[in-house]
């Protein structure tokens, strides 16, 4: 048993850490680091320093533009992602499709959409949820009916995160609706958001922000060669990208960050009972983080992905997230009226969303006690 | 990086493990608990044979040199079947004596430990110390340790006190023998002008055995731990109400995955503990990892027991079931060398 990086991984870490010191503007870093709002050209300008470099899409195969880095490289990148307080790497396009293109897509779709997702020519966002369909995702209805060389969709989603930023969304469907089984009724399709009778309508969240979004369709007329995998394989698809291996879930990076800058805004609190919880949380962090690398670990040398791991790094470490901001919130003085005070109040509202959304923890719970547990 | 145990840590692990499963059953461990001694000479004889009791000693005096990532399977597996002999308080004696004693010193006690030959323990807490390391108002005039775990059993004892750390025969003071609550031989240690011999060292010293222990205490809870998830999950498949098994109630499933992500977190900790109790180059980044993992598995090994006990309604409470006695082992080893209070306190200051 060895907790220690091997001095090569070290040696990774600092060329990664110096470089993206040295390459991240600093005008972003500052949005972040304050809570701002970032556009979508705020997005892509750092997607595309990152494309530019090579490192935008490192778990991709080397022939696409991966970096064939191995796991734990490729875990400590994202590390310093979080850690340095970069933009997010909005995952629908880069790891969400990109890896259902991969597994799934023919040679024609790869070669179409893959450089454009790498490039960050094209946004994309995620077509899931239903206004009937949450947790019981494969209850969706919104319908596609092949008609010809195309299919007609119809029907609703929502929740759809930045779907007024995006050009292209991949979606669940239904297109048999007769099926015994619901889950083979459900295909994967990729629609352009220019198409006629798609019109996307904000959602505003508690905090004020508009990030997610409902998405209509009308009789949106979808190229059939925009299926992925088989008709009435989507269930298939939707599942595999469930056990795809995620290697940050648990975002330790982020969070690391978030506590140093906590325990400075905080250094001034004397009283013990805030510095018990913000020790209690710090811990909370240590253990995840030895929890993430003892699953990567596995991963490195069975070769086999997380499955449901990924579940539990979902809870914990959006618990952790939470936990941050309900601590920062306390942190602040209660009369304070600065900006750093009112993103910190946004923030801990925002932030209730990371245990509801990508399979809430009671879904996560679901899925560790059938998968792990065998009830 | 590696968290897997070495093939020979495994192949130890393994074999104690297969041991404690034929001959430490539930009820053979009830039999040594009833006994008058509260221990058994063959099972410490057997332990011996395996090299538990000289694994983490020097080879200068008949040992492997392991450390305390060499003994956690070890552990977890006493935590798992909630052995009773006195194995880390011989440890920790051994420890002190390692670190602070003379080669003299040693050599007289060092290779009967090893061989299996005499018991250790650690007289060190006395009345109103709490978990304070340096509260200590013993002298060799006059002194009473409290609760000392092992001390029954002990052949000779380290005694603190505040002109140092002394190794006494037990025959030189007198223990005043009673049961812990998970059925552990403990006694408080009473001396008048104690003969003893000085080791060399103070409250440094102590700490850092202190913490070995500690370490090893982490990984016997990860076992107790396990056995809890273990036993409550198998209790949730073949348990029915309403015509079911209770485990297909979402109420309880989302009990139970709680326990496992909670003992997992545990785990973790008590690899960072062990790891550094063996590695740590300065002592405060040793005395944080050691806190730090003791917080959690404190927490943790409330919430475990608390859970299990719950999860198997009333048969949880009985004492029949070694559900409630797991209970009683967690419970302890959450208080052991610090509760999380105490290393909260700890854990900030450094």
């Amino acid at each position: 048993m060895d907790l220690n990086y091997s001095p090569e991984e070290q040696a990774f870490r600092d060329e990664v850490r110096a470089w993206l010191n040295a390459n991240l503007p600093a005008d972003l870093k500052e949005k972040v680091a304050s809570y701002a709002h970032l556009s979508r050209e705020d997005l892509l300008r750092w997607h595309r320093i990152l494309a530019k470099k090579g490192w935008v899409a490192p778990g991709w195969p080397k022939e696409w533009g991966g970096t064939g880095w191995n796991v734990v490289q490729r875990y400590i990148f994202e590390e310093e992602l979080g850690y340095v307080g970069a933009p997010p790497l909005i995952p629908f396009g880069l790891t969400m499709c990109a890896a259902v293109l991969l597994r799934f897509g023919t040679e024609a779709q790869k070669k179409r959409f893959l450089p454009r997702i790498y490039n960050g020519d094209d946004f994309w966002c995620q077509g899931y949820s239903e206004p009937g369909s949450g947790s019981d995702l494969a209850s969706l209805k919104t319908k596609a009916v092949r008609n010809g060389d195309s299919y007609l969709v119809t029907g609703q989603k929502i929740w759809t995160t930045l779907a007024h930023y995006a050009d292209w969304i991949f979606c669940l469907v239904r297109t048999d609706p007769s099926g015994e089984k619901r889950q083979e009724g459900i295909s994967f399709i990729l629609m352009d958001m220019k198409s006629p009778g798609v019109t996307v309508r904000p959602l505003i969240l508690m905090d004020g922000a508009h990030e997610v979004n409902e998405v209509f369709f009308d009789e949106v007329k979808v190229p059939a060669d925009q299926l992925v995998h088989e008709e009435g394989k989507g269930w298939t698809v939707a599942k595999y990208l469930l056990g795809h291996e995620r290697l940050n879930t648990g975002r330790i990076g982020g969070s690391k960050r978030e506590l140093a800058a906590l325990k400075e805004y905080a250094k001034d609190r004397k009283d013990a009972r805030f510095r018990d919880r913000l020790a209690r949380l710090e811990i909370e962090l240590m253990a995840l983080e030895i929890t993430n690398l003892r699953f990567l670990d596995r991963m490195r040398r069975t070769g086999q992905p997380p499955g449901a791991d990924v579940s539990m790094l979902k809870i914990k470490g959006t618990e952790i997230q939470q936990g941050l901001t309900e601590l920062a919130l306390q942190a602040a003085d209660p009369a304070a009226s600065d900006e750093l005070s009112v993103a910190l109040q946004k923030r801990y509202m925002s932030m209730r969303k990371t245990t509801i959304y990508a399979g809430s923890n009671e879904i996560q719970r679901n899925i560790i006690a059938k998968m792990t547990l065998g009830l | 990086m590696n968290f897997d145990y070495n093939e020979e840590q495994q192949l130890l692990a393994d074999s104690v493990r297969r041991f404690l499963q034929k001959d430490y059953d539930f009820e053979k461990r009830k039999q040594i608990v009833a006994s008058p001694q509260g221990a058994s000479d063959q099972v410490w004889g057997t332990f011996a044979q395996m090299g538990l009791t000289s694994l983490p000693l020097s080879p200068d005096y008949g040992g492997f040199g392991g450390g305390a990532v060499d003994l956690m399977g070890v552990l977890e597996a006493f935590g798992e079947a909630l052995v009773v002999e006195p194995y880390v308080p011989t440890l920790l004696g051994a420890l002190l004596v390692a670190k602070g004693g003379s080669a003299a010193q040693k050599q007289a006690i060092l290779p009967a430990v090893a061989e299996g030959r005499i018991k250790l323990a650690f007289a060190h807490t006395e009345a109103g110390a709490r978990f304070d390391l340096s509260h200590v108002k013993a002298t060799l005039e006059k002194g009473e340790k409290k609760a000392v775990l092992g001390a029954p059993q002990a052949d000779k004892l380290v005694v603190s006190t505040t002109s140092g750390v002394y190794l006494v025969d037990k025959k030189d003071v007198e223990v005043k023998a009673h049961r812990t609550i998970d059925d552990r031989a403990a006694g408080d240690v009473i001396f008048r002008k104690m003969k003893a011999e000085q080791l060399q060292g103070g409250l440094e010293l102590v700490e850092e055995a202190v913490d070995f222990a500690t370490a090893l205490a982490c990984a016997e809870a990860v076992g107790a731990m396990k056995y809890a998830c273990d036993a409550t999950l198998e209790y949730l498949k073949t348990r029915k109400q309403f015509g079911v098994p209770i485990g297909t109630f979402q109420a309880l499933q989302h009990r139970i995955v709680d326990m496992y992500i909670a003992q997992e977190q545990a785990r973790s900790m008590a690899c960072l503990a062990c790891s550094k109790v063996d590695s740590s180059e300065n002592a405060d980044d040793r005395k944080r990892s050691v806190s730090a993992a003791k917080i959690k598995i404190g927490d943790n090994a409330r919430h475990i027991s608390q859970e299990a006990v719950q999860l198997h309604g009333g048969m949880g409470m009985s004492e029949e079931l070694k559900i409630s006695h797991t209970f009683r082992r967690l419970t302890l080893l959450a208080q052991l060398y610090g509760d999380a209070d105490h290393h909260l306190e700890r854990f900030s200051s450094l």
